[in-house]
């Protein structure tokens, strides 16, 4: 018996329902037409309702799926039927907002599009073939930034961020402890 | 790389507004991708073209094995750059692309050198990129540094190393189960998420060893974990443990309960659900354990959040199932909960409502329900339908206003699956409370009258067929039905011609009436349709007598089919027209998908409406083809069965041999499955010398050796045996393995020309009585039971000794016997003291067989049985009893 909480995917989409970037950790979907049928089903399902303020939930096909969105962009993160709500909207949260910590408060496609890589690095820092590595939003955003700031990066600016990123993971650290 | 250029028309189409990856193409990204093999790397633009690779893969493009190879390789170049965005992005891309073993390679000394690195990053990441593209081999290398990275000081660079061994610990456990001590000490971590970590993997170590998980949790239980995360395991491993404890203490306390209930006054949410949960999951929890969770949950309910909102009602429906009392209590949140904007949710609130809700509620509730049916989607419709269902159940006075309800939508729009679910429960409401059969039999009836789903229309068709002609006036469902015949389709009005023959068969008052319908449905324009009506007029006599219908004309009209039909199917498909007439006698009756064989009998019931013989299904025609196809074996008749094959060496051994055995009336023959592992080597002459000394019954026949068996394509050998016709002779046979061994060039593939003669010895092979039993199982196992008779009944008890369970006496039952069991008796409900299981089998000679076993608790662990066989002949009765007094 598998006890260890499981992620299946993480998604971002657009506001037609389009990939902006996805992560698969289950080999529930094998094919990207079964991938895509799976979004598509995702979108439908939730593209009305208003997840704005609050993370929402829903269930099908014996998935939860827990989902936010901000402007055109469209979060969500899978689990199986028997997974604690509550853990797949934490790893929700941790995505949402280091996603908005990276593109420094402009949340739109156009936004993430530009940083997909930081977005892609952060899919990266969440989850490790579904084991979930790190929920804290300060801590996943500050892990990936970090990264890109180095050698090549000349603006001062981003080191400012990186300092800032990396007193806030020292102080989300000392608070953990 | 000069890939055709892929035009994305759609793409351009589509986005208006700028994309950076506007008119992205993927033979130019891999052109692009050339950068990486400059000698003047520029970080900058290297990243931007993986960024463009990675958006390519995650659009679902792919890349052929040559293209993911020449990328691959270049990326590799980008271990020169000292830039770590660019490094972590190369992390990245190589993982997308899982490389093969021989590409592995290629990185494997970069990425060891990363894992040495004194950046935390680089160690972290190439922890985490190694385990997942590396094999078993390459790990005994590196095992020392992961070791070193899960006691490592930085958190991420242990929790790489600690999540890369829980997924390496499915590939290779016995590598990572060295690991045991540094992930103890890991445990002890000051950092949250390390100790989250290194719980889950400690844990999967240890889960074979329960005294071990044991002292896991009772020590971990004492203190606190630091991560919600590490908390909510220690609650799942917790109510693991109280699982599998659950007997030895029936009396007094439970262990941990207080450790649960500790956790509902956690700071962290989903530490206090995940405790709810567990604690409403209980085996038999009491209704004092489950008041704390069940008032967190209650808080929940009032959340603004919806996802705690959904959570709870989703647990306390759960509970509803089992403890509607001590759900009551939220019924007032759970009734606000029925406008939450959220229709999850309000749907299940609903549902709970109507599991927990007392009869004066009813009436109150489906007022609401009707409102709030329209704005839901279908699937949460079904929900509905299916409590509905219950609640009509649990209060059969209400059934008319229920039975209303259903009807009610039942005509209005809907997609199969939820006409499905309402026709079925209407179904389910006439069976069971007979009150409501003739009004619901109605409201079938209509509702064929304007129904889409041909599906539908004819399973409610063969239900009227049945009912109908019980009820106090069956003419009035004639309309209903002979309408069909005009209107439908031709499955429709098949289905159609097949009830009124029913209906004519059982009341002798309407046969008239029923002829005459019938002789003008021999117009159809469908072959099927007028088949079935020349077929019901000849068998109930429709020359114009009147007579009474006979049993044997009853028995086929409403008997049913006790083949498998995906076998049918299959032996039709099989069928060539000949002379001989297809025979479904020949069919195999055999449910599971194992392998086992029967061989055509010859027809005797050439009618094909008795009671067709065991086989198998897909494999059977396997079997039997190579069988017949062997002149040795070809006298020996039909083949009665097949087994599974059972392993005769260890895995991962030099050959790879299995047996099969085939069961004939007087014959045995073992078929060994033989692979050779070895690529340096190929056999000949393969043969395998059987010891029958253990097995007096049997006396060898024939064999037919393997003439070659190169490396890793398997071959097959055979060895017969005669026994007594008929008799279930049981035995243990000894097998070597036998052959001549020569020596093969791996570079060009050419054997020697002188061989060794060698032997290999197998492990042994037994014919038990399992093996002379076919599972058959019968579709309603009362009807069988009744119609068998109790002519040669046998009933005996038996003490079946200290067991571990009750679920594990009836398992051991089932396969001594090797017999089916029907209607999922097999299942044994956790903590009953009594069980009853129902087997269905053929015997050997083809004689059907039914057991019923009635197990209990006799004592503390002592199992005692019941067993009561009734057979068509008590020869067979007398040997089950056998089987079970001997095993």
């Amino acid at each position: 018996m598998e006890l260890c909480p499981l992620i299946k995917n993480i998604l971002l989409l657009d506001s037609e329902g389009k990939r902006i970037a996805v992560k698969y950790y289950s080999d529930d979907w094998p094919t990207n037409s079964a991938k895509e049928a799976f979004e598509k089903a995702v979108f439908a399902k939730t593209q009305k309702t208003n997840a704005r303020t609050e993370a929402e939930i829903t269930m099908f096909d014996n998935y939860i799926v827990v989902y936010k969105f901000v402007q055109d962009l469209h979060f969500f993160v899978t689990g199986g039927e028997n997974e604690n709500e509550i853990i797949l909207a934490t790893v929700l949260q941790g995505f949402f907002d280091a996603v908005g910590l990276l593109l420094r408060g402009n949340e739109d496609k156009k936004e993430a599009l530009e940083n997909l890589d930081l977005i892609l690095l952060c899919l990266d820092e969440i989850v490790d073939g579904g084991v979930i590595l790190e929920t804290d939003a300060n801590v996943i955003a500050g892990k990936v930034d970090s990264h890109s700031m180095d050698a090549g990066a000349p603006l001062s600016e981003q080191t400012i961020t990186q300092a800032l990123a990396t007193a806030r993971e020292h102080l989300a650290r000392s608070l953990l402890q | 790389m000069a890939q055709p250029l892929v035009k994305k028309d759609d793409d351009r189409d589509e986005e208006a507004d700028y994309s950076p990856f506007l008119g992205i193409e993927k033979g130019a990204v891999l052109q692009e991708a050339r950068v990486f093999n400059d000698p003047q790397l520029d970080p900058r633009r290297c990243s931007q073209v993986i960024t463009k690779l990675l958006y390519l893969l995650n659009q679902g493009e792919s890349f052929t094995k040559v293209e993911a190879t020449e990328v691959f390789f270049s990326v590799t170049k980008l271990f020169q750059s000292k830039d770590i965005g660019l490094r972590r992005m190369v992390y990245v891309m190589i993982k997308e692309l899982s490389p093969s073993a021989d590409e592995v390679i290629i990185v494997t000394s970069s990425l060891m050198k990363d894992m040495t690195s004194k950046t935390d990053m680089y160690r972290a990441n190439a922890i985490r990129v190694l385990c997942r593209i590396t094999d078993g081999t390459l790990l005994t290398q590196i095992e020392r540094y992961l070791k070193q990275a899960i006691v490592d000081k930085n958190p991420v660079v242990a929790s790489a190393a600690l999540v890369s061994g829980i997924h390496l610990l499915q590939t290779n456990p016995e590598i990572v189960k060295r690991w045991s001590n540094e992930v103890q000490e890991a445990v002890q971590s000051r950092a949250a998420l390390v100790q989250f970590h290194a719980l889950a993997l400690l844990h999967q170590i240890r889960q074979k060893d329960r005294l071990a998980v044991n002292k896991l949790v009772s020590s971990l239980t004492r203190g606190s974990a630091r991560s919600p995360l590490a908390q909510c395991l220690l609650i799942r491993y917790t109510s693991q443990v109280i699982r599998e404890s659950a007997n030895n203490t029936q009396t007094g306390d439970r262990p941990f309960y207080d450790f649960l209930e500790g956790c509902l006054r956690h700071k962290a949410e989903m530490v206090i659900f995940e405790a709810a949960r567990a604690i409403t999951e209980l085996n038999g929890v009491t209704s004092r354990e489950l008041t704390p969770a069940i008032t967190v949950l209650q808080l929940f309910l009032s959340s603004s959040k919806p996802v705690l909102r959904f959570a709870a009602v989703r647990t306390l429906n759960k509970v509803a199932m089992t403890h509607p009392t001590a759900v009551t209590n939220c019924n007032i949140d759970m009734e606000s909960l029925i406008s939450d904007q959220n229709r999850s949710i309000a749907t299940l609130a609903i549902t709970t409502l109507l599991k927990t809700g007392n009869e004066s509620s009813v009436d109150r509730l489906m007022k609401q329900i009707t409102n709030f049916m329209s704005d839901i989607a279908d699937e949460f419709k079904i929900v509905v339908v299916e409590a509905i269902r219950s609640l009509c159940l649990k209060f059969p006075l209400k059934h008319r206003s229920l039975m209303n309800f259903l009807s009610n939508i039942l005509r209005e729009e809907g997609g199969f699956e939820y006409k499905k679910a309402i026709v079925d429960s209407i179904v389910i409401l006439i069976r069971d409370i007979p009150e409501a059969k003739e009004t619901g039999l109605l409201h079938l009836c209509e509702f064929i009258e304007d129904c889409e789903f041909t599906y539908l229309s004819t399973q409610i068709l063969h239900f009227l067929g049945i009912e109908g002609p019980k009820t106090s006036d069956p003419s009035k469902y004639i309309r209903y039905i002979y309408n069909r015949v005009h209107l439908e389709n031709a499955t429709v009005r098949a289905g159609a011609v097949s009830t009124l023959a029913k209906f004519g068969a059982m009341v002798d008052g309407l046969k008239p009436r029923i002829f005459v319908l019938l002789r003008r449905c021999l117009f159809d324009t469908d072959d099927e349709v007028r088949d079935r009506a020349t077929l019901y007029l000849n068998t109930l006599g429709g020359d114009g007598a009147v007579v009474e219908t006979g049993a044997d004309v009853k028995e086929f009209l409403f008997g049913s089919l006790d083949i498998p039909l995906v076998n049918l199917e299959n032996s039709l498909k099989n069928y060539e027209a000949s002379e001989k007439p297809f025979d479904i006698n020949s069919v195999p009756k055999e449910v599971k998908t194992q392998p086992l064989t029967e061989k055509k009998a010859p027809g005797k019931k050439p009618t094909g409406l008795g009671a067709p013989p065991p086989g198998p299904p897909t494999t059977v025609d396997a079997y039997e083809k190579l069988l017949s196809s062997i002149p040795q074996f070809a006298k020996f008749g039909k083949l009665f069965k097949s087994s599974a094959p059972v392993e005769l060496t260890e895995a991962e051994t030099e050959y790879a041999v299995s047996v099969v055995k085939h069961i004939f009336d007087g014959h045995v023959v073992f078929q060994y499955n033989c692979t050779n592992t070895v690529p340096e080597q190929l056999l000949e002459n393969v043969t395998v010398i059987v010891d029958a000394s253990e097995a007096e019954e049997f006396a060898e026949v024939a064999s037919k050796p393997l003439r070659s068996l190169p490396y890793d394509s398997p071959g097959q050998t055979f060895v017969a045996f005669e026994k007594p016709d008929g008799v279930p002779a049981v035995g243990k046979f000894s097998n070597m393995l036998r052959f001549i061994v020569k020596e093969v060039d791996p570079s060009t593939g050419e054997a020697e020309e002188d061989g060794v003669e060698d032997e290999y010895q197998l492990e042994d092979l037994e014919v038990v009585a399992a093996d002379y039993i076919l599972k058959v199982g019968v579709s309603n196992f009362r009807n069988a039971w009744e119609s068998m008779g109790a002519d040669f009944e046998r009933v005996d008890e038996y003490g079946l000794g200290p067991r571990d369970s009750l679920a594990e006496a009836v398992n051991a039952v089932i396969d001594l016997l090797g017999m089916q069991p029907c209607e999922g008796t097999e299942a044994v409900p956790p903590n009953s003291r009594s069980h009853t299981c129902l087997l269905s089998g053929v015997y050997i000679g083809n004689v059907k067989v039914l057991v019923r076993l009635q197990f209990g608790l006799d004592g503390p662990k002592e199992v005692a049985m019941k067993l009561a066989v009734r057979s068509e002949d008590e020869i067979v009765s007398d040997a089950i009893h056998e089987i079970v007094a001997s095993g």
